[in-house]
């Protein structure tokens, strides 16, 4: 397998709410992205999933654990040369289309915007010229430089998002939810775009949804989150394949599919998460790369097909 | 339908008709665009004229008349106004209660376009003298809300936790001492005057801005394209000015044109019950209470001055209101 | 005879007047829905598929005008046939006798269709008290009870004195489709009820909407973006792309035998999950503003299968079968016969062929 490029262990982001309640958004996570992969993190909402991606590109200052990006230490107080480093390699692309462009910068600026800081172009004309490569590769053009947000649609903004992350020409991009606020036939087009530039630049990209379906389509690996932990982890067969997680398995059989007649058939399953305490659990291997989040009476009871309590028939 | 041709279901290939990214342009920028909907709205363009207007007159209605505002000339004490040609038709004729002062006095060629007080200085120079100290005090109010109440709202909201307690805890405690009692101290201290207004405006005036900035900022630093700016690098100052400012600068005019009006209401409150400027200094509220004393037998001493303060002051709010539609989020875009 | 439709909407167009133009949002469409069927209405957003029905209910905005069309809605009151033209029967006579009362809407966010002020259960016998259709306090408890159970809410009576935000979101759901119901309407509709939501909560919303039809026989408008979504609810479908219906058929003629290229971009983008590297294809390009609309068929400036005459006229509505109608030259004799996208095509054959294993489905195509 190839070279590991991000790898976090014990990761834990809590939000104190006040003095008797904190949120755990992301408990004690631990994962490895492997170089030039599409790496995904599903959830539904709350599980803490774009929290982690926030954490890892420190948005978020995360309160334990430790993460290695490109073989540094990016956990902690960072110096100004690794922070420069970070900013430049790691890039976050936004959920709303709506909310993550400036509606008082023209587009220029907005993607401009990583080179401004970074001070990396010298003269107008070069920020220019940077800026109308980046937009072409994302399949806009130089007419839209000059334009406010407000005039294009949500996929065309979104395609303006994925620009402004581009143009530092970053190893490592997390996606955050970038497809969820789409209509399906425009986040088809951005998912076959992502897709399209992670080939080109060879880029490794770490995938935030909770759309399982575009997931299975676009990705290497898969970790499900839920309440903060990851339960469970591996390729995309082992997720969708060999599912074990009781979890997981809710979340596969919620998958709409447009195909009315399998459809009226379909059983689907409810999740008891009250039966569950994921704090007793720990990371189980099935194989070299599927692992799990139980105990091991847990496991055993999962392996052999018994979820009772945990899964109902709806 | 009747001219198809079997030609026309020819296919068009993709590369022939290109498949465009369609982008629609309303020609206008934020700002064109609410001043297109300002213009839509009358009373704010009718006050946005009047402004235009007594803005003028101040700065050249004092060289227009025929008198300097601080001139005394006893024997023309407490004349009525009197305005040449319009006085054929009965009114500004110099008449009041009857009486002509003008001609009781011999004065017929003497003109008082807007009448004298009581020691025979010219009210219209005076009056347009009062209106540049009020639009001195709302430059300053602008001036003292964008330095410090825009600076202290963006500091607290964004950087928020600790800053923020601690300076919303100090903005509780100036807005906890009212007004008056900051004013009279001042006027005990120092004499009445300019000063004292404008050290009273500098420690009250910029609360309720730095209020509506601090919420503003409070709202969009949780938006997304100000996370994306910070996983860009960028410092908080860069954020504030680039990122923040921009999307509340249109509640920071609306509001700035609130404070105007008050703070010159403000100025001529003080003047009328004494602590504001005094005589022989004219301001809008020295004029109104320096004939309120005469109203009632020369009423003209009174009357022009609170024309052009209340028209000052309406239209003001004309404006800040017309201001407020034309900025509204829920207009903007389509 | 079949009995007549309880909702016929025929040749509607609204536009709404902007600062700089007039955006003619829906461009002559009919469709009609029978007694308790489920018709869906897909398209994207600025398709025009929230106006249309909220223009049934007289909610669209001040600046948005009904200028040509007409929509009969057929109700009994009182044991009377009574049939009325909703476009033209004035806001009052709407807010009293059909709005809530024999028309409900579900919207989008169950967040901010509920009142965070106002008890669970007083906004759910609000309406039933406002159309009078309770005599006491006591009975419409009761009634709320009963709806709160119906929706699948545990413990009814605790939740009727909680507030929303005390819920999950999938409770306020079905909260607000309580509330939708409490009048007993004979048409629901539902604009994208699911979309806020998460997968698995989706699913059993949609469960829910299902499984209310089926006991209480209610007509359902249901609107989505998302073709997927509605394959499990719909009876008849409807594809609505840029102000005008492209394609209407039932349900298994949508998803197995789709003719529209728009349609085709719809099914195709949606992954399936039976292969791996299977493609998903892309509609390319944006949709149109509808303030200049484009010349003929506004979707030909992104279709693959585009003609000569796409950029002249817009199509007329060309039959299939009895229920399947489709806009598009691509029927016409003269056009050159083309297939769907091999990827779709591949997917619709498997589904066929489990189908015909399982013998659970009818086919219509040709």
């Amino acid at each position: 397998m190839s070279k590991v490029i991000l790898q976090v262990d014990n990761l834990k982001q809590y939000f104190r709410i006040d003095r008797h309640t904190t949120t755990r958004a992301v408990d004690n996570v631990s994962f490895k992205v492997y170089e030039g992969e599409i790496f995904s993190v599903v959830g539904e909402s709350g599980s803490g999933k774009s929290t982690l991606g926030r954490s890892l590109i420190r948005i978020y200052d995360a309160n334990a654990g430790e993460v290695t990006f490109l073989g540094r230490k990016i956990t902690g107080k960072l110096n100004g040369e690794t922070m420069k480093f970070l900013r430049k390699n790691m890039q976050m692309i936004f959920q709303d289309p709506m909310a993550s462009l400036n509606p008082r910068k023209k587009v220029l600026d907005t993607v401009a915007f990583g080179l401004d800081v970074a001070k990396e172009v010298k003269t107008k004309e070069e920020r220019k010229q940077r800026v109308i490569q980046v937009l072409k590769s994302v399949g806009l053009s130089e007419d839209h430089i000059a334009r406010y947000p407000h005039m294009f649609s949500g996929g065309q903004r979104q395609r303006i998002g994925v620009a402004r992350a581009l143009v530092m020409d970053p190893k490592f991009i997390i996606a955050d939810e970038i497809i969820s606020a789409l209509d399906v036939s425009i986040q088809a087009q951005v998912i076959n775009l992502m897709r399209k530039i992670q080939k080109e630049k060879g880029l490794t990209l770490m995938f935030i949804a909770h759309d399982l379906s575009m997931v299975r389509y676009i990705s290497d690996r898969v970790a499900v989150m839920h309440l903060g932990h990851i339960v469970e982890m591996g390729t995309v067969e082992d997720i969708y394949e060999h599912p074990l997680h009781p979890y997981t398995k809710s979340l596969l059989s919620a998958i709409p599919h447009p195909d009315p007649d399998s459809e009226k058939l379909r059983k689907r399953v409810l999740y008891h998460k009250q039966n569950i305490d994921y704090n007793h659990g720990q990371i189980q291997s099935l194989n070299d790369t599927h692992t799990v989040l139980a105990t091991e009476e847990q496991l055993n009871a999962w392996q052999k097909g018994d979820y009772s309590d945990i899964l109902v028939q709806m | 339908m009747e001219n198809i041709t079997k030609e026309m279901f020819n296919p068009v290939l993709t590369q022939d008709h290109q498949i465009q990214e369609m982008v629609f342009d309303t020609g206008a920028t934020f700002f064109k665009d609410a001043w297109k909907r300002f213009k839509k709205n009358k009373g704010g363009v009718i006050g946005l004229f009047a402004i235009i207007f007594i803005l003028s007159m101040a700065l050249i209605g004092p060289m227009l008349g025929t008198h300097i505002y601080n001139e005394l000339i006893a024997e023309h004490i407490d004349l009525p106004a009197r305005v040449p040609f319009l006085e054929n038709f009965g009114f500004f004729d110099g008449s009041v209660n009857g009486l002509n002062p003008y001609i009781s006095r011999g004065l017929t060629d003497v003109y008082y376009w807007f009448g004298t007080d009581n020691l025979g200085r010219d009210l219209w120079a005076r009056v347009w003298m009062g209106t540049r100290i009020s639009f001195f005090v709302a430059f300053v109010a602008v001036a003292i809300d964008v330095v410090f109440g825009i600076t202290y709202g963006l500091i607290s909201g964004y950087f928020g936790g600790k800053v923020d307690l601690v300076m919303q805890r100090v903005v509780e405690v100036i807005s906890g001492i009212p007004n008056l009692v900051v004013v009279i101290l001042l006027v005990l201290v120092l004499k009445p005057g300019l000063t004292s207004i404008i050290l009273a405006l500098m420690i009250t005036g910029w609360i309720s801005m730095s209020r509506v900035v601090r919420s503003q900022t409070l709202k969009i630093k949780e938006m997304e394209f100000v996370l994306a700016a910070k996983s860009l690098g960028a410092s908080s100052f860069f954020i504030i000015v680039k990122e923040v400012l921009p999307n509340i600068i249109g509640q920071i005019i609306v509001m700035t044109m609130f404070s105007i009006p008050s703070a010159i209401f403000y100025e001529s409150f003080l003047a009328f019950i004494g602590l504001g400027l005094q005589p022989p200094i004219a301001s809008l509220g020295v004029l109104i209470s320096r004939g309120y004393l005469a109203m009632l037998t020369y009423p003209h001493m009174v009357t022009f001055p609170v024309i052009v303060l209340s028209t000052l002051m309406l239209s003001f709010n004309l404006v800040a209101d017309g201001l407020r539609d034309a900025f509204d989020p829920k207009m903007k875009g389509f | 005879m079949e009995q007549k439709p309880i909702l016929e909407v025929k040749n509607l167009q609204i536009s709404f007047q902007l600062n700089f133009g007039v955006n003619h949002v829906i461009r002559d469409i009919s469709f009609h829905l029978n007694k308790g069927e489920t018709l869906a209405i897909v398209g994207e957003s600025g398709s025009g598929k929230s106006v249309t029905t909220k223009s049934i209910l007289g909610l669209i905005d001040d600046n948005g005008a009904v200028e040509v069309g007409s929509c009969l809605f057929r109700y009994q009151k009182d044991g009377k046939d009574i049939e009325v033209d909703l476009l033209k029967c004035g806001k009052d006579y709407l807010q009293k006798n059909i709005r809530g009362n024999k028309i409900a809407i579900i919207f989008q966010d169950p967040m901010t269709s509920l009142d965070p002020t106002m008890k669970v259960g007083n906004q759910i016998m609000e309406g039933m008290r406002d159309h009078k259709k309770v005599k006491s306090r006591k009975e419409a408890v009761r009634r709320t009870i009963e709806l709160l159970e119906l929706v699948g809410i545990d413990l009814p009576e605790k939740r009727i004195n909680q507030y929303p935000h005390q819920l999950s979101g999938g409770m306020r759901q079905r909260v607000v489709i309580a509330i939708a119901l409490a009048c007993e309407p004979d048409v629901l509709i539902a604009d994208e009820p699911t979309t806020a939501l998460d997968v698995t909560i989706q699913s059993q919303i949609l469960e829910l909407i299902k499984d209310i039809q089926k006991k209480t026989g209610v007509a359902i408008i249901f609107i989505t973006h998302d073709l997927g979504v509605v394959a499990n609810v719909a009876d008849r479908v409807a594809v609505m792309y840029a102000g005008k219906i492209v394609e209407t058929g039932l349900a298994s003629e949508i998803y197995y035998n789709p003719k529209h290229p728009y349609t085709w971009g719809l099914l195709s983008s949606i992954p399936s999950m039976s292969g791996q590297n299977e493609e998903i294809l892309s509609i390319p390009g944006t949709p149109p503003n509808l303030i200049q609309p484009p010349k003929g068929d506004a979707f030909a400036y992104r279709s693959d299968y585009a003609m000569a005459i796409d950029f002249e006229e817009h199509p007329p509505m060309f039959q299939v079968s009895d229920t399947h109608y489709v806009a598009s030259w691509l029927l016409h004799p003269d056009a050159p016969k083309v297939n769907m996208p091999s990827v779709l095509q591949a997917r619709i054959d498997s589904y066929k062929k489990r189908g015909d294993t399982n013998e659970q489905s009818h086919f219509t195509g040709r």
